[in-house]
């Protein structure tokens, strides 16, 4: 009987790796879509994307089965700000791709790329999308260098994990990173400015001409910064600005009005609340962590619980998750935005529509949509409540397998009592 | 000697405050034998006495309610009566008596106060700046002299967040830098104008020990340790020396017992601590992450005889759950911190479930500001983590991890930790099940007074440090 296990097993996990139609049946699917929420759905899954989402528990013929009756159905959670694939162990553990040290290739950090540095076989990515994160965005945890360079977007699974490289630049100008620019915010700004100026220089005479080597530059950025910063200046490029105060906010407002192009995000937002209108006018979204409301620094004075709930209530649209090993307790952030004042759907929508959205890729990401890329979770209950869990995920339209390093660990160790030591046991 | 037994401290705490007249140097010269006794050295064992007093409370019964006892009960349409600091009747139906408050608790839990064993709240307060580090004496790796409550700063905002979030005692810690980081102190979570204000009468002390990366880390450059075994060799130094100096005292009182001319042993506050233990009036706290480590202190502990009363962090303890509980030694985790360190890579969500399922005591600790505002989640996380693994662990049971079992490891259990008649109203009414996302504390008393009232933002507790602030008394 054993025997006849393990052959069914291999054989449903052969055909589910050759299978590209799936069908998810019956569970209550939040399409994050202006469909709404669906009491009882089917989705229909073939090569890689999502071809349909019917109403009722009918699946046609020649469709792998998912039974999700009594379950609810997302899309995969996006991680809004990690450094996933770039850290394996952050403290006194050797190389770490998420933080810098001083390159004479950059001055101000603009020009770094972490997409050279995502490790597709790090232990956080099954860990974290066996919790229903299918992607995230991923960069520079730690620099002292006023940007934190060019971030990527990643896919959580096995393949090659890299979707867009140079997604987003990241920069910082909240306390400490005053500190370190000069040790005053008046410096730090003004330099700021200047590094955009040339960045946007460089990039109105399109060619380069002013960065090739032989030509020449006395930018306060290098000539790599300033190309990095090109597709910035342009909009092309989301410009995420760490900032809590609410005068720093107010700083940052005051340069989308300088230089209307920029795409920004604000990460963060401790004050966020304090002028949600204005954000909401200038149609800057903020990424937080909806669970920070101490004074930690004399630029987080404002912190609250209600930060997210406020800001929804302005109409500024909000993601939430700023971690990395622990991105996936982003869920359990949402469910306290809830309790706190947001809105249940905005919740689930900072968490996948709204993250797609902040990264420009809405059309592919982050809802249950007819040809967006098959990222799907199955959950065994209301996702933001902390006693569910992810059951099924599929990454463009593939089902992963629920197991990580921890799990293997926690079965190795389930039982204690063994005839040999533990190292001959493989679970 | 039988580690299996109840752990002494709790007797030990009774005895050091009967104890508690002292005298201090006197000449025995020209005395007899009874006045050399009355002279006898006695060192004041509480030299920094705790000035609590609870608030005003009402007479007060909630009824309709899910009780969860944090003893592994539970009760649904019940009442629960507080009334004179105490727990003075629970059940179906109670006796009243007059001038009674009537809370309806439809659809609501009450729940005991939860205690975090794991703070730095204090020692390390908001704001984070350095002028406010006082956690970590980095300049030796023995510094059994230093007192957390002498670190603490009262107006630390953080411990109004975790009151907003059931917690109502903790106990404040030193750091984790150095091999024995200093005794710790209780504290009931009604902050004050002082530490002592705040100190949990009758509370036993402890002390904070380290295993593994960080105090090697922290010394690996300035004298040492910079290995693991030199950690192990510098907590057996420090015990020999301990019980040198608990012989000296003993065969001090002896001889004075003995009527002999004896000159009291010197004091030394670092060895007083480590002396403490020994005699088992103070609860050994160790911060510990690998199993192969936890197991190596075991051992030391049964060499030089004293008790851990707890692990902390113990992310590895899955893999010795079964030696934890044959030593009787408690666990504090989180539910799913992991990866931040190599010590902390082995961590998986079922280290809590796993613990308990192995008869040992499990413990939930925050060592978080943030965290300590929401170990009902970690709890429910943990106890739905061992459930979808076969770990069938009732909620009532699991509530034990939230406030029994720290109870216990710091000595607190015969005055709160469960809801029993006599015991201190120390009581969380939960505006829905705690084991929800959703749910939150909605009033808490602590000795019988309402301490937080989640719907009457007028009478929340404001510190000095956000009078006058941004945000002062909002939603927080």
């Amino acid at each position: 009987m054993k025997r006849l296990t393990t052959f069914l097993t291999l054989f449903t996990l052969s055909t589910s790796v050759l299978a590209n139609q799936f069908a998810i049946v019956g569970g209550k699917v939040h399409t994050l879509t202006g469909q709404g929420t669906l009491a009882e759905a089917t989705v229909l899954i073939k090569d890689g994307v999502i071809e349909s989402i019917i109403a009722g528990s009918e699946a046609p013929r020649g469709y792998e089965r998912i039974e999700a009756q009594g379950k609810v159905v997302t899309p995969g959670f996006i991680g809004a700000y990690t450094a996933l694939g770039l850290v394996e162990v952050g403290f006194s553990a050797g190389q770490v791709d998420a933080s810098t040290s001083e390159h004479p290739v950059t001055t101000i950090g603009a020009a770094i790329d972490v997409s050279y540095g995502i490790n597709a076989d790090s232990t956080l990515i099954p860990i974290t999308r066996m919790e229903g994160f299918t992607s995230a965005a991923t960069g520079i945890e730690s620099s002292e260098y006023l940007f934190k360079g060019q971030g990527a977007f990643i896919q959580l699974s096995d393949d090659e994990p890299l979707l867009k490289p140079r997604a987003f630049m990241a920069l910082s100008v909240n306390n400490s990173s005053a500190d370190e620019a000069g040790g005053t915010r008046g410096t730090l700004w003004v330099a700021l400015k200047q590094i955009l100026s040339e960045a946007k220089f460089a990039a109105d005479f399109r060619t380069s001409n002013s960065l090739i080597p032989t030509q020449h530059w006395h930018g306060v950025s290098t000539r790599t910064d300033a190309q990095a910063l090109h597709d910035v200046i342009r909009g092309n490029t989301p410009l995420l600005i760490k900032a809590d105060r609410k005068a720093d906010i107010l700083n940052i407002i005051g340069l989308k009005s300088e230089f209307p192009k920029l795409n920004i995000v604000i990460v963060s937002a401790s004050d966020a609340w304090r002028v949600a209108d204005k954000l909401a006018a200038a149609q800057i979204p903020v990424i937080l962590n909806p669970e920070y409301n101490l004074p930690g620094a004399f630029d987080t004075l404002g912190a609250t619980l209600a930060n997210a709930g406020r800001l929804e209530q302005a109409g500024v649209k909000v993601a939430i998750g700023i971690e990395t090993h622990n991105i996936r307790l982003a869920a359990q952030h949402a469910g306290n935005a809830v309790a706190n004042g947001m809105s249940y759907e905005v919740a689930l929508a900072a968490l996948t529509r709204s993250v797609a959205e902040i990264y420009g890729l809405q059309d592919t990401l982050g809802a249950l949509a007819p040809g967006m890329r098959a990222d799907v979770v199955v959950w065994s209950g209301d996702p933001l409540e902390v006693t569910e869990a992810a059951e099924h995920v599929f990454i463009g339209g593939q089902p992963t397998k629920m197991e990580s390093r921890q799990t293997l660990l926690r079965d190795r160790y389930l039982n204690l009592e063994q005839t040999k030591p533990m190292g001959y046991v493989r679970p | 000697m039988n580690y299996n037994n109840k752990p002494t401290w709790i007797l030990a705490a009774i005895t050091t405050t009967i104890l508690s007249a002292t005298t201090l140097v006197g000449c025995s010269d020209h005395a007899d034998n009874q006045t050399q006794i009355t002279n006898k050295v006695v060192i004041n064992p509480d030299p920094f006495p705790s000035t609590y007093e609870p608030i005003p409370s009402k007479t007060t019964l909630i009824t309709n309610v899910t009780i969860f006892d944090g003893i592994g009960g539970m009760s649904t349409d019940s009442q629960i009566l507080l009334a004179d600091g105490k727990i003075l009747g629970l059940g179906k139906q109670i006796n009243l008596p007059e001038n009674v408050t009537i809370i309806d608790g439809a659809g609501k839990f009450v729940t005991p106060g939860i205690i975090d064993t794991h703070s730095h709240l204090g020692v390390y307060p908001s704001p984070d700046t350095r002028s406010h580090a006082d956690g970590n004496e980095m300049t030796s790796p023995v510094t059994a002299q230093v007192w957390a409550e002498h670190s603490v700063w009262p107006q630390d905002p953080g411990f109004q967040r975790a009151l907003a979030g059931g917690v109502t005692s903790l106990q404040i810690l030193p750091g984790s830098a150095n091999l024995f980081g200093g005794r710790s102190v209780v504290l009931k979570n009604l902050p004050d104008r002082t530490v002592q204000d705040m100190k949990f009468p009758e509370a036993p002390y402890g002390i904070k020990m380290a295993c593994g990366e960080n105090p090697k880390r922290v010394y690996g450059r300035k004298g040492g340790p910079s290995t693991r075994m030199a950690n192990v060799a510098g907590y057996r130094k420090a015990w020999i020396g301990a019980a040198e100096y608990k012989a000296k005292w003993e065969q001090y009182e002896a001889d004075v017992n003995a009527g002999k001319d004896a000159k009291a042993p010197k004091r030394d506050l670092n060895n007083e601590t480590l002396k403490g233990v020994l005699d088992g009036d103070i609860i050994v706290h160790m911060h510990c992450y690998r199993a192969d480590e936890m197991v190596v202190m075991m051992d030391v502990m049964k060499e030089f005889n004293y008790q851990i009363g707890s692990f902390h962090h113990a992310v590895e303890g899955y893999k010795i759950a079964d030696k934890l509980a044959e030593n009787n030694v408690c666990a504090s985790m989180w539910a799913d911190w992991w990866g931040f360190k190599l010590e902390a890579y082995d961590g998986i969500r079922e280290n809590i479930p796993m613990v308990h399922a192995a008869g040992a005591c499990a413990v939930v600790h925050s060592d978080s500001d943030i965290g300590i505002q929401r170990l009902n989640q970690e709890a429910a996380k943990a106890w739905s983590d061992g459930r979808r693994i076969g770990i069938d662990i009732s909620k009532a049971d699991a509530w034990q991890w939230l406030t029994s079992n720290p109870a216990k490891s710091l000595g607190i259990f015969d005055q709160t930790g469960s809801l029993e008649v006599g015991k201190n109203a120390d009581v969380v009414l939960w505006s829905a099940d705690p084991f929800s996302t959703y749910a939150q504390a909605e009033k808490v008393f602590i000795d019988g007074g309402l301490a937080y009232d989640r719907n009457a933002p007028d009478t929340w507790p404001v510190s000095d440090f956000e009078l006058g602030q941004i945000g002062e008394g909002d939603h927080k």
